[in-house]
């Protein structure tokens, strides 16, 4: 039926292959994102009048921080050509050596709450950053394929997190934790999407400004072309996945305040989630191509579209097969749009 | 001379008064931005050796392939004995008695050759692999054809010889009517090569007809009959091997368009650029010294696998070296890095640029850019100079001739002239003084070989740029190098001056001292 839509079109002069050009460039270049945006916002902003509401709004804003950061970190993996299995447990093991730090800090100087947050976090980041530091060494350095590398990182880590926990929730974190980077809000904003604008900002001038960002996509374009080119391959993909460490930890400090509980398993979906974010936002699985706003505006589209059928009352399980559904479509039609590229060749 | 046939009005027959086995008729062929075969007639009688002879890029290879049936003609006709035909695939080809033997092998490294023999036509009993048959049919096939292999052994331990002989052993079977060779014995020993022209011989007695390409003048007297050359992707002639002299076979190859083709370059050699002396290194280079000076072109001429990349590639520090050192304007580079080479001043410029040139999904400024970030006018100490990296960037492709002049479109998307143009453009941005350009010219049309050219004779006459160019078309060698080193097996065979360097002299370095006939 699509089809036959596009096939009248097309035989309309003027306006038809003009506007079917401008739909085809869109798509090459961004994907089948704003297309799903459209979909969004049109369907459940009909079906659903809260769905557009302010008080929506930032409730669906503060829950997409978590995700945008985590699919940041993703999207450098994806760039350089791998991908991270770990991010799941990075921000467990953050969660937990977070939670247990400042629990401990507090328990003994309950005066020093400041300090036992600042020292929690410390632990918490320095615990997932180390992560990734062991997955980039795997990866950069003893040439383990990113896949087994972070694969069995999250076999260990998981293992680690539930051996430190004994598998129950952490409790004891001072309350000003949660209530300002979990629940806070400034001038009306909750605290984590500062946290986030201030991580897509750096994000950004990393990626478009930096030799480091040119090199991820270069490395991830053609490690041969990069070596050739006098780039450190093993230096800038160690860097990566150290970077996405970083990120996913600083998502497993912002979730951990707003459970207010340090837990094992509180990033199990992230991996898939992550991943998609990416794919629908664009990156490319072959690595290379990629653009941070698509990623940024992917996730908080899956986060929007989650919220959207919750709003509806569609089943969480059912939630899970409407996001791999959407996985396999976004990746379906990179595969299309890869056609369509190597068609637009000079000849 | 040869006769000239009545039907066609072009393709000449020989005495022989047997029909063909294949006939092309106007075969046509389009790659994005080529036009690789510009309707090309070619026949191939029973029982004879038809070469192909022509430069890289002449669409020899187009034209295997597409009566191998890996590639699809865009407008033609083949007929195969007297029926037109179409060929759906290789399988198809090869159920019709078609098997090519390609440069590039067709063989899965992880299984024996015995599997590699019979995959996909295995013998069985009822649904299983019928094995000890199968070891017996390999034993059979191999010792036939006098090769030395097991039929047990993994292919990936093979030597590339031992490779190129099972797939020789494969394209060998029974019901075989056409047999397209192509340059099969650039891997081989003399015993080797000797064994396979008997076997082509003994396959000529049964009516087999071979299609042969080679770049030997050796190898096409002693096994061929007629001899087809193609140039630009059109036949330019067909004529009997006994009146295809060296001479004449060259002309027709080239054309007259060597005076226009290639530009003449001033020779004004000064101080030593990059000197390599008794350089060994990877598993082939075996104590070679060069040297290559400011405003000059030195060629590095021999046969695919002769070593003559892998030269460049040490310099560069792409293979490991084993003794020997390399000293770039005099002073000594102790363990080269691609790195540390573009810092001091040479560029490479490698044989595929979409394997190891480019990174073939971002742009064309991204491209250029990639290797001189490091340096003042692309980044600062933290922030790249976007501003200045586009105007140099765009300068650069404006000195290339880049067309259409968009800096920000993937290079994917350019013809392979286009992508050239950014391989060379990349070299450019580190202001190198030597380079070492490996085959610059692969795949890109004739246009945008005269515009390489160009671009070669700038370098070395305005910027006073030396260049190594390492190349296996050899009309490229004759006609741009001052100077030429000739490789064979690893090492130096000769050195020769602008005066020397004639076809005969190159060739005659590329084989063993065998005599040539002819």
């Amino acid at each position: 039926m699509a089809d036959a839509g596009l096939a009248a079109v097309e035989r309309r002069p003027g306006v038809g292959p003009a506007l079917r050009r401008l739909l085809r460039q869109t798509f090459v270049h961004l994907g089948v994102l704003p297309l799903l945006l459209v979909i969004l916002l049109v369907g459940f902003g009909t079906w659903e009048p809260r769905f557009l509401s302010r008080q929506n709004l930032f409730n669906v804003a503060r829950q997409a921080t978590y995700l945008t950061v985590v699919s940041m970190g993703q999207m450098v993996a994806l760039l350089t050509g791998g991908f991270d299995l770990s991010v799941g447990v990075i921000l467990a093991m953050t969660s937990v050596v977070l939670a247990k730090v400042m629990a401990a800090t507090v328990a003994s100087h309950p005066n020093a709450v400041g300090l036992a947050i600042g020292l929690g976090i410390l632990a918490g980041l320095g615990a997932g950053t180390a992560m990734g530091v062991v997955n980039g060494i795997g990866v950069a350095v003893l040439n383990v394929s990113p896949f087994m590398m972070t694969l069995a990182m999250a076999s260990i880590a998981f293992g680690l997190a539930l051996f430190m926990t004994g598998g129950v929730p952490v409790y004891g974190m001072p309350g000003q934790f949660g209530a300002t980077l979990g629940f806070g809000k400034l001038l009306g904003v909750p605290v984590p999407v500062y946290v986030t604008a201030v991580l897509v900002l750096g994000m950004y001038v990393l990626l478009n400004w930096t030799r480091m960002g040119r090199y991820f996509y270069a490395i991830g374009g053609n490690i041969k072309a990069s070596i050739l080119s006098g780039v450190s391959t093993r230096w800038y993909l160690f860097m990566a996945y150290v970077l996405v460490g970083f990120l996913a930890s600083v998502g497993g400090v912002m979730l951990t305040a707003r459970l207010e509980t340090g837990e094992a398993n509180i990033g199990a979906a992230m991996p898939l989630r992550s991943i998609a974010a990416c794919v629908i936002g664009g990156v490319s699985l072959r690595g290379g191509t990629g653009r941070l706003g698509s990623v940024v505006l992917a996730a908080v589209f899956i986060e929007w579209f989650e919220n959207g059928m919750n709003l509806v009352r569609i089943q969480s399980y059912l939630q899970m097969v409407v996001l791999g559904v959407l996985l396999i479509f976004a990746v379906v039609m990179d595969e299309v749009r890869h056609r369509y590229v190597a068609g637009m060749r000079d000849g | 001379m040869a006769l000239t046939d009545t039907q066609t009005g072009r393709a000449p027959e020989l005495s022989s008064g047997a029909p063909p086995v294949l006939r092309l008729r106007g075969v046509t062929k389009w790659f994005p931005g080529v036009q690789a075969l510009r309707g090309v007639d070619f026949d191939l009688r029973p029982g004879e050796v038809h070469v192909l002879f022509g430069e890289n890029g002449a669409g020899k290879s187009t034209l295997i392939n597409i009566v191998a049936g890996a590639l699809r003609p865009d407008a033609g006709e083949i007929e195969l004995r007297g029926r037109p035909v179409q060929f759906r695939s290789v399988h198809d080809a090869r159920q019709r008695g078609i098997s090519a033997v390609f440069q590039e092998f067709s063989l899965v490294p992880g299984l024996t050759v015995e599997e590699n023999l019979f995959l996909g036509a295995e013998p069985t009993t009822g649904a299983l692999i019928n094995k000890p048959e199968m070891r017996r049919r390999a034993e059979e096939a191999l010792r036939r054809l006098g090769f030395p292999i097991l039929p047990r052994m993994r292919v990936n331990r093979l030597s590339r010889a031992e490779q190129q002989m099972v797939e020789i052993a494969k394209a060998f079977r029974t019901n075989l009517s056409i047999l397209i060779l192509d340059e099969p014995t650039a891997a081989l020993t003399d015993r080797e090569t000797d064994r396979l022209f008997q076997l082509v011989r003994d396959s000529k007695r049964h009516g087999v007809g071979i299609i042969y390409i080679t770049h030997r003048m050796n190898e096409l007297h002693r096994i061929g009959d007629r001899v087809t050359v193609l140039r630009d992707g059109g036949r330019v002639e067909t004529l009997a091997v006994r009146d295809a002299t060296p001479e004449r076979l060259v002309e027709l190859m080239t054309g007259r368009r060597i005076e226009a083709f290639f530009p003449r370059i001033d020779h004004r050699p000064g101080e030593a650029l990059l000197q390599v002396e008794r350089l060994t290194a990877g598993a082939l280079v075996d104590d070679v010294s060069l040297t290559v000076r400011a405003g000059e072109i030195v060629g590095l001429a021999g046969l695919v696998g002769s070593g003559k990349s892998e030269v460049g590639r040490a310099c560069f520090g792409l293979e490991p070296i084993r003794g020997g050192t390399v000293r770039l304007r005099g002073r000594s580079v102790g363990k080269p890095t691609p790195g540390a080479m573009l810092r001091a001043g040479l560029a490479y410029v490698p044989p595929d640029r979409r394997a190891e040139g480019l990174v073939i999904e971002r742009s064309v400024r991204e491209n250029i850019a990639l290797s001189a970030l490091p340096s003042p006018h692309f980044s600062g100490r933290l922030f790249l100079r976007r501003r200045s990296e586009r105007a140099i960037c765009l300068r650069l492709a404006q000195q290339l001739r880049l067309v259409p002049l968009g800096i920000e479109r993937p290079v994917a998307l350019l013809s392979g002239g286009n992508q050239q143009k950014v391989v060379l453009a990349k070299g450019l941005t580190r202001d190198p003084r030597v380079f070492v350009m490996d085959e610059p010219t692969t795949g890109v049309d004739v246009g945008a070989k005269t515009e390489v050219y160009t671009f070669m004779k700038d370098l070395v006459e305005r910027e006073g740029a030396g260049i190594l160019l390492i190349s296996s078309d050899l009309p490229e060698i004759l006609h741009l190098a001052h100077r030429a080193y000739v490789m064979h097996r690893g090492r130096l065979r000769a050195e020769l001056e602008r005066a020397e360097l004639t076809e005969q002299a190159v060739l005659s370095h590329f084989f063993e001292t065998t005599t040539t006939h002819g």
